[in-house]
C-alpha cells in the first residue's frame, strides 16, 4: 500500500499534488464564503476550454527540441488575422468559426515557417529568442491592426475613422459558437461548453496522431538527442521547423477557440502576456523543458485555470482585498522559475556523469 | 647522494568506481632530471598527474593510496593550490590562459604585484593597486629564463600556439619555488620546429635545477631530452630505466605487448584478403573532426572482412568512420559497391546499405529519454519505412508498436541484454546492454557494411567479450563487412583480418593481426 502511494506521488509530483490540494480545498471554503459552486465549476470547465488548445500549443515545439513556446504571440497573431478576416467578411455562427481557422492555418504556417528558420539559427537559446520573437511580433502588428485596409464598421474606430479597434466584439458573428453546441445547463448556474470541449480533445486527438506517425516520431528523436537522429538519417533542421509550424498553427486556432467563447477579439497589446498562462500550464502539468505529453496539458490547463478563476472569488470574499492577480502572477512566475531551474539541474548531473 | 632525490611516489594506487588505474606505481625523480612518462591511453598518467598536482577529481572520487615524497617531506595535497605552494607547477594540455589578458597578466595571475593605497585602509586588500611596470618586467624576466622572443604585452588572443605554451610555462616557472614542472604533451600542439625550441627551453629549465616530468607520445622527444623514463601500462609501471639503455622499439614494445612476441588470443583463421572483392575504396578521405583529424586517407575494404583500425587516440582513427558516415565534414572519394557515396549525409550513406555504431554512446548512439524499442527500430522506420503501418494510402504513416516492440524483443533475446522490458528507459541501461543496444540499431537495419567505433569502451569484461563475440557472428553468417576502430590493440588483433594503424591523420600501414606486437608499436609511434 505505502509502495502505491508512494509510486502515485512520484507519478503525480510534488507541484500537481499541492496545487490539486489548494485547488480542492478552495472549492470545500467556496460555499462558507457564499461562493456559488456550480458556477465556479462551469467558470472552471469554461476556461480550460478556452486555454487548453493554446496550452496544447506547447507540445510539438518542447518535443522537437525547441523548448517551451515563449512566441506564442506569434501564432495567436495567425490567429487574430483569421478571425478579424471573417468578421470582415460578415460571416456568422459555425461558418464563421470554421472559415476564421481555415483563413488563420495558411498565417500559421507562413509565420511558423519563418520562425522555425529563425530558431534553427540560434539554437541552444531558442526560449530566449523565441520571447523576443513574440514581443516584437505584437509590437509590430500594433502598427499593423492600424494600417492593414480592414473597412468593417464592426472592427474600425468608431465614427469613420481609421484602422482597427483595440476590442472586436464577436456577439454578431460567432459568439460562443462551438460553446453552444449541445449545451448541457444544469438549472441557472452550471453550464458546460460540449462543443469546445470536444473541439478541444479533437485537436488532442491530432497532435497524439501526428506523434505516431514516421514524422512525429522523428520530431520527438530530433527532440530527444539531435545528433543521434542525425546519425539515423533525419534531417533535424527540417523536423524542428515541423515542430514549429504545428506550434504556431495550434496556437493560431486555440486564439479562435478563445475568442468564440470570450466574445471578444483583442489586438493591439491583446497577445502580449498570453505565452506566460500557457507555459505555466503545461509546467504545471508536469512537462518539462525536454518533455510534453497531451495529459500534462489536460491536467496542467485544469489546475492552473482552476486556481487562477477559484482564488479571486474564493480569497477576496475571505479577505475582503483583490488579491487575484498577486496569486496568478505569484503562480505563473514562480512555475516557469522552478520548472526551468529544474532542468539546469539535471543538465549539470548530465555533465558529472 | 641521496637528498638529491627530488620526489618519490611509493605504492600509488587509485581506482575509480572499482574500476583499477593505478595498481602500486613506484618512482623516483632526481633534482634536475627530465623523466620522460610514456604509455598507451588509458594506461594512467593524466590520473597519476592528476594525484601529483593534488587535482580535486581525485579526491572527489575516493581518493588515492600511497604516499608522495617531496623534498624529503611527505605531502597530501587536498588541492592544486597546495601543490603550488609546495613548488609543483603544471602545464596542461588544454591551455589555461585568459585569451584577453596580455603574457605578464597571464603570468602575474593571482601573484600580482601590489601597492597600499587608501582605500586598502578602507576595504581591506583586494583593493591595492597595481603596479603594473614593475609585474611586467618580472614577467619578462620569466619569459627571457624561458628564453624566447616574446614581448610581456602580446594578447594571449593573439599569439601563435608555441608561444602560448611558453607564456604557460614562464608563469610556472615565475614562482619562485617552483622546483617540479609537470608538462603534459607539451608539443602536441607545435609544429616540428616550434618543437624543437620547446625541448630546449625544457633542457635549460632542467639545467637550472628544475625537475620536469615530461608525458609525450613522441618516442624521439622522449629519447632527444628525457634523463630517464617511466613505461605505465594498464595501471602498472612496466619500466624506468635511464633513457640512453634502451631504444624506441624497446619503448614500444613495453608500452603494447602484454608478452612481447605472443601471439593474441584468436579462435577464428584469418581469411586472407588478397583475393577477395573490394567493397569500400576509400580515396584522398580527409575528416574535419575536432581532436580526430584525418588528413589523407586511403583504403581498400574487401568484402566480408573484418578490417580493424587503430591508433592512439587523437590520431584519427575515429575520424574515419564518421567522416564516410556523414557525421563531420569530409571530401576526397569514397565508392561503395561500385557507387560514389555523397559525403556529409548520413542519411545517402545509411540508404546505401552503410550503418555505424558511434563510439560516443551517450551522445549520438542513443536516445537516452526514450525506450529501448524506440532506440533499436528508430533508424530502420526512418531510413526503410520499415515498422509503419500505412492508413489512408499512405497518407498517414502509423508507427507499428508492436511490430517495434516484436523487433526490440528479438535483439533482447539475442544479444541478451538485460532490462526490466522493451519499454525501459536506454538511460537505466548499464554502459555494456547499451552498447548491445546500439549494435542491435545498427544490426536492425541489415547493413552490408558495419562500421564500429571502439565497441568494448567503457564496458566490463564479460560484455566485452559478447560484443566481439556477436560482431564476429555477424561477420560469418550474414556476410557483413565490418570495420572496427578500436585504441585496445589486443582486441583488434583478435577479431580482424587485418589492422590498420592509423597515425596523425594518415594510415602508417597495414599488417596482419598475427604480426609481432612491436611492429605495431612501431607504426603507431612512427619510431
Amino acid at each position: 500500500m505505502m509502495e502505491k502511494i508512494k509510486d502515485f506521488l512520484e507519478a503525480a509530483g510534488w507541484p500537481r499534488l499541492i496545487i490539486g490540494l489548494f485547488l480542492l480545498a478552495l472549492f470545500i471554503t467556496a460555499p462558507f464564503v457564499e461562493v456559488n459552486i456550480f458556477t465556479s465549476l462551469s467558470d472552471v470547465i469554461v476556461r480550460f476550454g478556452m486555454w487548453g488548445i493554446l496550452v496544447l500549443a506547447m507540445v510539438p515545439m518542447v518535443q522537437g527540441g525547441c523548448g517551451l513556446n515563449f512566441g506564442l504571440p506569434l501564432g495567436i497573431i495567425a490567429g487574430l488575422l483569421g478571425a478579424v478576416t471573417s468578421v470582415e467578411l460578415q460571416l456568422t455562427g459555425l461558418v464563421g468559426f470554421f472559415s476564421a481557422v481555415l483563413i488563420a492555418i495558411p498565417f500559421g504556417i507562413g509565420l511558423g515557417l519563418l520562425y522555425g528558420i529563425l530558431l534553427n539559427k540560434v539554437k541552444g537559446d531558442e526560449m530566449t529568442i523565441a520571447l523576443y520573437v513574440g514581443f516584437s511580433s505584437v509590437a509590430f502588428m500594433s502598427m499593423m491592426w492600424l494600417k492593414l485596409p480592414y473597412k468593417s464598421p464592426d472592427m474600425i474606430w468608431a465614427y469613420g475613422g481609421t484602422g482597427l479597434r483595440t476590442t472586436i466584439s464577436v456577439e454578431k458573428f460567432w459568439y460562443r459558437a462551438l460553446n453552444d453546441i449541445w449545451t448541457i445547463q444544469i438549472g441557472d448556474h452550471f453550464y458546460f461548453p460540449t462543443g469546445m470541449i470536444i473541439f478541444f480533445a479533437f485537436m488532442c486527438l491530432l497532435v497524439w496522431v501526428f506523434f505516431h506517425t514516421k514524422t512525429g516520431t522523428a520530431v520527438t528523436a530530433a527532440g530527444s538527442n539531435p545528433e543521434y537522429a542525425r546519425a539515423s538519417g533525419v534531417n533535424v533542421d527540417k523536423m524542428r521547423i515541423i515542430s514549429v509550424i504545428l506550434t504556431t498553427v495550434l496556437a493560431a486556432v486555440g486564439i479562435i477557440v478563445y475568442e468564440q467563447s470570450f466574445g471578444f477579439i483583442q489586438l493591439y497589446l491583446g497577445p502580449f502576456w498570453m505565452a506566460f498562462p500557457a507555459v505555466a500550464g503545461i509546467l504545471l502539468g508536469g512537462a518539462s523543458v525536454h518533455k510534453a505529453t497531451i495529459m500534462n496539458v489536460i491536467v496542467g490547463t485544469f489546475l492552473f485555470q482552476g486556481i487562477l478563476t477559484m482564488t479571486p472569488s474564493v480569497i477576496n470574499n475571505i479577505i475582503q482585498t483583490d488579491m487575484s492577480e498577486t496569486i496568478r502572477i505569484i503562480v505563473s512566475n514562480g512555475l516557469i522559475l522552478y520548472a526551468l531551474t529544474r532542468t539546469i539541474t539535471i543538465k549539470s548531473a548530465k555533465v558529472k556523469a | 647522494m641521496p637528498d638529491d632525490i627530488l620526489l618519490k611516489m611509493k605504492n600509488i594506487t587509485k581506482d575509480f568506481y572499482g574500476n583499477q588505474v593505478l595498481t602500486g606505481v613506484n618512482m623516483e625523480l632526481k633534482r634536475g632530471h627530465i623523466l620522460g612518462l610514456v604509455g598507451e591511453n588509458g594506461a594512467g598518467k593524466s590520473t597519476l598527474m592528476n594525484i601529483l598536482f593534488g587535482s580535486t577529481v581525485i579526491k572527489e572520487t575516493g581518493g588515492f593510496t600511497g604516499e608522495i615524497e617531496l623534498d624529503g617531506k611527505i605531502c597530501n595535497f587536498e588541492s592544486p593550490f597546495d601543490a603550488l605552494d609546495a613548488g609543483v607547477g603544471m602545464v596542461h594540455q588544454e591551455f589555461m590562459l585568459i585569451p584577453g589578458f596580455q603574457a605578464a597578466e597571464n603570468i602575474m595571475l593571482n601573484r600580482e604585484l601590489t601597492q597600499r593605497n587608501f582605500w586598502v585602509d578602507v576595504f581591506g586588500e583586494r583593493l591595492s593597486s597595481l603596479k603594473n611596470e614593475e609585474m611586467i618586467k618580472r614577467a619578462q624576466k620569466a619569459i627571457d629564463t624561458v628564453g624566447v622572443d616574446l614581448d610581456a604585452k602580446t594578447l594571449v588572443s593573439e599569439m601563435p600556439v608555441a608561444h602560448k605554451q611558453f607564456t604557460e610555462i614562464a608563469r610556472e616557472i615565475d614562482r619562485e619555488a617552483t622546483k617540479l614542472l609537470i608538462l603534459d604533451e607539451p608539443t602536441a600542439v607545435l609544429t616540428e620546429s616550434e618543437a624543437e625550441i620547446m625541448l630546449s627551453v625544457v633542457r635549460r629549465l632542467a639545467d637550472m635545477g628544475i625537475s620536469v616530468i615530461f608525458i609525450s607520445h613522441r618516442l624521439k622527444e622522449i629519447m632527444q631530452i628525457c634523463n630517464e623514463l617511466v613505461v605505465l601500462r594498464d595501471g602498472k609501471l612496466v619500466k624506468e630505466v635511464p633513457t640512453n639503455e634502451t631504444n624506441p622499439e624497446k619503448i614500444s614494445e613495453w608500452m603494447v605487448g602484454r608478452e612481447i612476441g605472443g601471439g593474441p588470443a584468436r579462435e577464428a583463421p584469418v581469411k586472407q584478403t588478397e583475393e577477395m572483392e573490394t567493397v569500400l575504396k576509400v580515396r584522398n578521405l580527409w575528416v574535419d573532426m575536432p581532436g580526430e583529424r584525418v588528413i589523407n586517407v586511403d583504403l581498400d575494404i574487401k568484402k566480408g572482412e573484418i578490417f580493424g583500425i587503430g591508433g592512439l587516440a587523437g590520431q584519427g582513427k575515429l575520424g574515419i568512420p564518421n567522416g564516410i558516415m556523414g557525421l563531420y565534414p569530409a571530401g576526397g572519394k569514397v565508392e561503395f559497391q561500385g557507387k560514389k557515396i555523397k559525403l556529409n549525409n548520413p542519411r545517402f550513406a545509411l540508404d546505401s546499405g552503410m550503418a555505424f555504431v558511434s563510439e560516443d554512446r551517450r551522445d549520438v548512439g542513443l536516445l537516452l529519454e526514450e525506450p529501448i524499442d524506440w532506440n533499436i527500430s528508430f533508424t530502420v522506420m526512418q531510413t526503410q519505412e520499415k515498422y509503419l503501418k500505412k492508413i489512408l494510402g499512405g497518407l498517414i504513416k502509423w508507427r507499428d508498436d508492436k511490430a517495434i516492440a516484436k523487433l526490440a524483443q528479438e535483439y533482447i533475446d539475442l544479444l541478451e541484454i538485460r532490462c526490466t522490458s522493451s519499454k525501459q528507459l536506454a538511460k537505466e541501461l548499464s554502459g555494456g546492454n547499451q552498447q548491445k543496444v546500439c549494435l542491435a540499431k545498427a544490426f536492425a537495419v541489415r547493413p552490408d557494411l558495419l562500421f564500429v567505433s571502439e565497441p568494448t569502451r567503457g564496458i566490463d569484461v564479460g560484455a566485452k567479450q559478447l560484443v566481439l563475440d556477436t560482431l564476429h557472428e555477424y561477420n560469418e553468417k550474414y556476410g557483413i563487412t565490418i570495420i572496427v576502430c578500436s585504441s585496445e590493440l589486443e582486441e583488434l588483433r583478435s577479431i580482424s583480418d587485418r589492422v590498420a594503424i592509423v597515425s596523425e591523420g594518415r594510415i602508417a600501414g597495414i599488417l596482419s593481426p598475427t604480426a609481432p606486437l612491436k611492429e605495431f608499436g612501431a607504426l603507431m609511434l612512427e619510431a
